[in-house]
């Protein structure tokens, strides 16, 4: 076995065995060998291969759908649309990012009177071989009537735009909902102290508009999901999903079975990053399989995961705010309209309650819409609506620091939240490392460096993150050699099996080695909520460590039957070894861990430990982003030169998980400012729907990225952990125009910013 | 649309094996599907993400962009061909260390793109590294922990 890369703990880590060390995760080599299993591996026997057929218009009525001609074809043994479901409830349902209308939820997965965007799932076909399911959707007629399609969230918001759902209205601040039907969902306001007596204190005022592109996770795994109906009406789901769960409470209700009926299997998940919350293809494998008797596997292609799976909300924001010349911020007016897609559930709500967060500032008032348009539903991604909101803000405090005339950092800290501060949307802080990140951006090399060359700037940024804990369930048994068997419920997206084994192992005092993690299926381990919110190392961890301490009582209370004592008298202590009272000849009493572990079946036999956790005690997360980049005046492309990422971790686990966590939030940040973007045409037509055209970063495209991990611990965990996942995919696209600004001087008002932007705003501007 | 199967013999990971293609099918639905192989993943199947890396007689190809009917008498090396036995390459032991992946869909992709480079180029620059992964995407790690390790496979100290 290959041995873990010997680093030196961190001060704060100091003080514990497991934690803060960097040992090879439990699920590596399968993952370097090609081994692991992930959900499109799976092959079962009878096995049938599916496809989906989408549609080709933005927005249409469905006149009629002709399947004769599909399930003529040699090898074709099902084909299925909305019609063949049962007819959905009109009930809310938690998805995992919130709840959702089940009509809704079916709608999405396949569409019933009309279809909402391109690529939109009409009908789906199973086939003895995917190609054959191919030529099948070729031989599915469909009559549209096409619609006119409703593409810019702010024409969606306009008395008289065509509606997508004529039963939707708009939920107003008051809880009523408008007479007329709307494109707008909802509005929502955070207020707190007067906006006017505060922009009447500043100094100076900046109002600035903001617009940003539909942008993808980008998951290198497109999605899948295999069924297996049987005919005692049980049903079995695989699926490489972010919560197994979420798809086993939205299967169930969909096709009208008990969540008992349905067992949902995790597979290995090839990224996520939000998007692999909602399903998709489970349900259609699910009815696929019930027609056919036999197992259905459905994979989509990347051209439909870019065209109907949830990218993060486009937006139209405007930011209003004002400042005293001593850099105090005195007064903030938020304005956002963010994109749901072709349903209800942006994630303003989240977005307007970030756009602040970093500043304690007396006035602020902040209004959210969420607005239907067609194209995909959104899912969640990253810090879901946090990178657009406090890309608009942060971009008008940084000007603001400039027109001062103060050090950006320096605003920052004069106007920091901190521990006691309040939130417009009534957050209390609590122990915080907002202060602490600015601090260490400020003391890091980088900020300390001087930069210099022509067209080359230098810019910073902050974010918030609220992280979020809940439910998580595990359990473990002691096994004769002192090794221990770990059960969780949580899908492993990039190292959790390893971080909450770690929290296991260091409440038992033994080797990280020793434990054995295993993400099982949703029959064999306790409600666990979805991997997402930076809640799977806080929640799963706290789990691991009730689940220890379970253990560690009962190894007390069989220490005390082998020594005829009582259980109050031994005591089980952090360096693994099990002490009771001296016996008769006044000798100490002991057992190692892994002495009593072996005397267990002999003793009365094993022991498994279990936990069942609800924690609303998360630990919010702050970061500060330093960029400098080069821009080259002739095409407007834009290089990243040196980054550097500050975020409290609260205490980071596994560092090295940490690290990989803020650098991957780096990238796709990177991302979102540079290049990622949805260019629809006209009519609604995705014309990007490839990852040649939908430009991720890539190796060449971005430099090392030098973390720096904070450790300010959350009194909210035994361990003070804090989530670490999403929090570093906000600060880069305000730091990036920043630094755009301090190069060549120009202020970016849109994401991405793109060659073609920089050159609008640059070149084109001149003529 | 009636489809022809062609009989395909290669050496697969050092192994002669013969195998019935559909004419439609790459040599990356051959591997996963015909042959039980699913170390290479689909992630875009147009050869921009380069998931389905395999080395086909010495060079790196996206297995999703070559027909399996081509692969006649071909000598092709997927990741499950890169370790013997329960022995690891360096490079294989260096993403562990490094903790170069994170959730490991792109990771059979860089390895085999990465045993390549090495191969050719036993030392290379950072700079060297990158531009010979650029086609290799990865959405987790940011390449840090990645380039790091092909760093630490070429014997180069890493920080």
């Amino acid at each position: 076995m290959v041995t873990a890369q010997s680093q030196p703990q961190s001060k704060e880590t100091e003080q514990y065995n497991v934690i803060g060390t960097r040992p090879i995760r439990h699920d590596g080599v399968d993952k370097v060998t090609g081994a692991a299993q992930y959900g499109a591996d799976l092959s079962l026997p009878g096995m049938l291969a599916g496809r989906v057929l989408r549609s080709p218009h933005a927005h249409a009525r469905i006149v009629s759908i002709d399947t004769s001609k599909a399930e003529a074809l040699d090898g074709v043994k099902a084909v299925i649309t909305n019609a063949d479901f049962p007819r959905a409830a009109d009930a809310e349902i938690d998805t995992g990012e919130g709840t959702a209308n089940l009509r809704w939820v079916l709608d999405n997965v396949i569409a019933s009177d009309k279809v909402l965007y391109k690529g939109h799932a009409v009908a789906a076909v199973a086939a003895t071989d995917h190609h054959i399911a191919e030529d099948a959707l070729e031989l599915i007629e469909v009559k549209y009537d096409v619609l006119t399609p409703v593409l810019d969230v702010r024409d969606a918001m306009v008395d008289g735009s065509p509606l997508l759902h004529d039963s939707l209205h708009t939920k107003e601040l008051d809880g009523s909902t408008s007479d007329s039907a709307s494109n707008t969902a909802s509005h929502l306001q955070f207020t707190k102290g007067d906006t006017e007596d505060g922009f009447a204190e500043a100094d100076v005022v900046i109002e600035r508009e903001f617009e940003t592109s539909m942008a993808h996770q980008g998951y290198i795994e497109p999605h899948n999901g295999t069924a297996y109906w049987r005919a005692d009406g049980t049903l079995d789901i695989w699926t490489s999903t972010q919560g197994a769960f979420v798809v086993r409470d939205s299967v169930a209700p969909l096709l009208q079975l008990s969540p008992s009926q349905v067992k949902v299997t995790p597979m290995e998940i090839g990224g996520g990053f939000g998007g692999k919350i909602p399903v998709y293809l489970e349900p259609l494998a699910a009815l696929l399989s019930q027609k056919t008797g036999r197992p259905v596997k459905l994979t989509m292609n990347r051209e439909e995961v870019l065209l109907a799976t949830g990218p993060t909300s486009g937006t139209y924001m405007r930011v209003r705010m004002g400042a005293k010349n001593d850099g105090t911020i005195t007064a903030a007016d938020v304005h956002l309209a963010f994109e749901a897609g072709a349903y209800p559930g942006s994630p303003v709500g989240a977005g307007a309650m970030c756009s602040l967060a970093p500043y304690d500032i007396a006035n602020q008032k902040i209004d959210g819409y969420d607005v239907v348009v067609n194209k995909p539903k959104t899912a969640a991604y990253r810090a879901p609506g946090a990178p657009q909101a406090e890309f608009a803000t942060e971009s008008v405090l940084n000007e603001l620091a400039e027109q001062i005339g103060q050090d950006p950092l320096e605003m920052r800290l004069k106007n920091a939240s901190v521990e006691g501060n309040t939130t417009a949307a009534g957050m209390p802080f609590g122990v915080i490392g907002n202060v602490e990140c600015m601090t260490a951006a400020q003391e890091s090399p980088h900020w300390q460096s001087e930069l210099e060359g022509p067209n080359r700037g230098r810019g910073v940024a902050q974010g918030f993150w609220f992280n979020i804990g809940f439910e998580s369930s595990a359990y473990a048994q002691v096994n004769g050699d002192g090794t221990v068997p770990l059960v969780l419920g949580s899908t492993d997206i990039g190292g959790t099996r390893a971080s909450i084994a770690m929290q296991l192992a260091e409440t038992l005092g033994i080797s990280s080695d020793d434990v054995h993690p295993h993400v099982v299926d949703t029959n064999s381990v306790g409600y666990t909520q979805v991997t997402g919110g930076s809640r799977t190392t806080f929640a799963g961890g706290w789990a691991a460590y009730e689940c220890a301490m379970d253990i560690r009582k009962q190894m007390e209370q069989r220490a005390a039957q082998v020594w005829e004592c009582e259980a109050d008298d031994v005591t089980y202590g952090d360096d693994a070894i099990i002490r009771g009272p001296a016996d008769e000849d006044g000798n100490d009493r002991q057992f190692t861990f892994k002495e009593l572990a072996g005397q267990l079946a002999t003793s009365g036999g094993h022991i498994v430990g279990r936990a069942d956790v609800n924690k609303t005690s998360s630990g919010p997360a702050f970061a500060t982003h330093i960029v400098d980049v080069e821009v080259d005046p002739d095409t407007g492309k834009v290089d990243i030169l040196r980054y550097t990422a500050v975020q409290d971790a609260g205490t980071a686990i596994h560092p090295a998980y940490v690290e990989g966590q803020m650098q991957g939030g780096v990238a796709q940040g990177v991302g979102m400012a540079l290049n990622e973007e949805y260019f629809y045409d006209d009519s609604g037509d995705l014309k990007n729907a490839s990852l040649l055209d939908y430009r991720m970063p890539t190796a060449l495209d971005l430099p090392m990225i030098e973390p720096i991990i904070v450790e300010v611990p959350n009194p909210g965990h035994p361990y003070g952990v804090r989530g670490v996942g999403e929090v570093p995919i906000i600060p880069p696209a305000p730091a990036v125009r920043a630094a755009i600004a301090n190069a060549i001087g120009v202020h970016m008002t849109e994401l991405p910013m793109s060659p073609r932007a920089i050159l609008d705003a640059t070149v084109l501007d001149e003529d | 649309m009636a489809t022809e199967h062609i009989v395909v013999n290669c050496t697969i990971n050092g192994e002669s094996q013969t195998f019935l293609a559909n004419e439609r099918d790459s040599l990356l639905e051959a591997l996963r599907d015909r042959i039980g192989l699913t170390g290479a993943k689909e992630g875009c199947n147009n050869g921009n993400c380069g998931a389905c890396c395999v080395n086909m007689d010495g060079r790196i190809v996206n297995s999703c962009l070559v027909m399996a009917a081509e692969c006649e008498g071909a000598e092709i090396r997927t990741v499950e061909g890169l370790a013997m036995g329960d022995q690891l390459t360096p490079l294989q032991n260096a993403f562990l260390e490094q903790a170069a992946l994170q959730c490991g869909i792109c990771t059979p992709g860089f390895l085999v793109a990465a045993e390549s480079l090495l191969e050719q180029n036993p030392d290379p620059s950072e700079h060297e590294i990158r531009y010979w992964l650029a086609g290799n995407l990865c959405r987790c790690t940011g390449y840090d922990k990645i380039i790091k390790a092909v760093q630490q496979a070429a014997g180069q100290s890493v920080v």
